[in-house]
């Protein structure tokens, strides 16, 4: 928080450590949002903008990168419903999932995806894979799982109940993992690529 | 235990949030269902994947150039601002 603090009282150095602290975090979210790099690098520069002429507000009840989490996700959001204005885009609705969360195929992975595919293939079907995710999971579970913000903080980044991140999470860890079981059980059973 | 009660708790299992209680409910469910076992273990390498994957890196370059872009705004902002007494 001294960090913090000293950036409130005006000292730009600090703030500026801030940034270095958290850009890349705020980048990985906002380009997981948005799926889109311009658009996660104007988010970046509007969240830090809004946070440095907002500090004053902070109240310090949270943790800064937390407040820092929620504008980003603002800002990502607000960039997703211009580009796609046919959707609406919204974390407070209840997202439909029919029974996708539901497992449907059922085996073991083996060997290891990281064995069975290299690092470029890899990337490719996870980035594929989570860009098919309802915006809602999917935002809930960058932040659980891969920037590794509690169920708590993330309720607070996401103004979410804790109830309604754990059932968010649920659906979006089941349907990546039944999405997921397309293409690492598949090269397993000898099949090929799709 | 059923199964579907287990995944409702897979969340919770995973992320041992559980008392020990329910906890060895669960562990129990997964010593006899195997497809529990292979759901409960498949997502939690999902999860372990995701976290690994360096998906979204920010580049060294980009990133100097989002940094000074930053502070450049931030500048131009507070000498924009009223001081405030």
């Amino acid at each position: 928080m001294a960090l913090v603090r000293r950036a409130k009282r005006g000292d730009d150095q600090a703030f500026e450590e801030l940034v270095r602290r958290y850009d890349r975090n705020v980048f990985r979210i906002a380009q997981h949002i948005t799926q889109n790099r311009e658009d996660a690098e104007d988010v970046v520069q509007e969240a830090f903008l809004k946070a440095y002429s907002n500090l004053e507000k902070f109240q310090e009840q949270s943790k800064f990168y937390t407040w820092l989490v929620r504008i980003a996700v603002n800002e990502a959001l607000m960039k997703l419903r211009r580009r796609k204005p046919e959707r609406t885009v919204s974390l407070d609705e209840e997202v439909k999932t029919e029974d996708d969360s539901l497992p449907r195929e059922v085996a073991d992975w083996s060997p290891n995806p990281e064995q069975m595919y290299n690092q470029g293939e890899l990337r490719e079907i996870l980035t594929r894979t989570i860009q098919g995710l309802p915006a809602g999971f999917r935002t809930v579970f960058v932040l659980r799982d891969v920037e590794g913000l509690s169920t708590e903080e993330t309720a607070q980044a996401l103004e979410l109940s804790i109830p309604a991140v754990k059932s968010r999470l649920l659906r979006a860890r089941l349907q990546l993992r039944e999405r997921l079981n397309r293409f690492f059980q598949k090269r397993a059973s000898g099949d090929g690529d799709q | 235990m059923k199964c579907s009660e287990f995944l409702n708790e897979l969340t919770n299992y995973l992320d041992g949030a559980l008392d020990a209680r329910t906890k060895s409910e669960l562990d129990n469910h997964l010593a006899w269902c195997h497809n529990c076992y292979v759901v409960c273990d498949t997502t939690r390498k999902t999860i372990e994947i995701y976290h690994n994957s360096e998906l979204y890196e920010l580049p060294d370059d980009l990133r100097a150039r989002l940094e000074s872009a930053i502070m450049s705004k931030c500048c131009a902002h507070k000498k924009s601002e009223p001081p405030t007494s």
